[in-house]
């Protein structure tokens, strides 16, 4: 992964990943998630993502809360994750826009997403994303991406 | 609850918003968030760049989640200055466009304005630059909600 010149690391790390389900292993390699504690879980046959809790993704001290953009970050990442690894999309998707609502306060505790592919075309790919925290039913924030998959 | 109003000088009203950067919003100060200009209604705030935001390791180009950080930091604060007074608030929307790819190794601008606030919503505007405004890297906007106190 450090080898940033060979542009199909990343691809083959993917494609491997695909294959042993050890998502530890993608995560690790991405700066952002690795400081952010994004991990993708394999939770009863089901890819989910988890942000795992720590004081710094925290946005309001006195509730306290957490900051709305580590939610944003969550239901993305969430979302990037599931075009790579489920829609097996031959590159990493970029992002072309992202709407977040913010539903509920988010505590000082972990945090679950899990994204929905609406639609995969073969350029454009709208994906949906919820996250939670105790109860799956009640979700703290929602949001739907557009993601551009491949150059023309 | 007069503590809780901004003073009126400019380098006053900045010195007091800055807080949320460097004091009382852990996430801002662990991104490294500066706040580096205000107007009546507008906050900029600069991301600088780092090598643990990297989205793509092999671009080097920072997270989505990050530049969306930012953006919600920014026009909190706009809400802040438009509202004239610290006060709590919860985002209840954020849309964002990524309009182009941003470029590794150079900090990102945040410039939000808040252009409307009744007495619970507040709407807010904002665009991402990386020291070209008429360039933009993103433009966002956000509806915002003052909490009862």
């Amino acid at each position: 992964m450090s080898d940033a010149k060979s542009p199909s690391a990343l691809a083959e790390l993917v494609h491997h990943v695909r294959k042993t389900r050890e998502y530890g292993q993608l995560t690790d390699a991405i700066p952002y998630t690795r400081f952010m504690g994004i991990g993708v879980e394999n939770l009863a046959g089901e890819m989910l993502c988890r942000m795992r809790y720590t004081p710094k993704l925290i946005g309001n001290s006195f509730i306290p809360a957490l900051h709305g953009g580590t939610l944003g970050a969550l239901l993305e990442s969430s979302a990037i994750f599931e075009l790579l690894l489920q829609a097996e999309t031959p590159r990493v998707p970029k992002v072309i826009s992202l709407t977040v609502d913010f539903l509920r306060s988010g505590k000082a505790q972990d945090t679950f997403a899990r994204a929905f592919i609406t639609r995969q075309g073969r350029r454009v790919a709208n994906v949906r994303v919820e996250a939670w925290q105790d109860d799956r039913t009640r979700p703290i924030a929602s949001a739907h991406a557009l993601f551009l998959l491949a150059e023309p | 609850m007069s503590d809780f109003t901004l003073p009126e000088d400019k380098a006053g009203r900045l010195e007091r918003c800055a807080l949320f950067y460097s004091d009382i919003v852990p996430h801002n100060h662990a991104l490294g968030l500066k706040l580096l200009d205000i107007g009546d209604a507008e906050a900029t705030v600069e991301l600088p760049y780092a090598d643990f935001l990297v989205g793509n390791p092999e671009t080097g180009v920072i997270a989505g989640g990050a530049v969306t950080t930012l953006i919600d930091a920014a026009c909190g604060s706009a809400v802040i200055l438009k509202l004239n007074r610290i006060q709590p608030l919860v985002t209840l929307d954020l849309r964002i466009d990524y309009l182009r790819p941003a470029r590794p190794h150079v900090p990102l601008i945040a410039v939000a304005e808040c252009y409307r606030s009744t007495r619970q919503i507040a709407f807010v505007r904002a665009l991402v630059h990386q020291g070209d405004k008429s360039n933009p890297v993103a433009s966002a906007q956000g509806t915002f909600m003052r909490l009862e106190e």
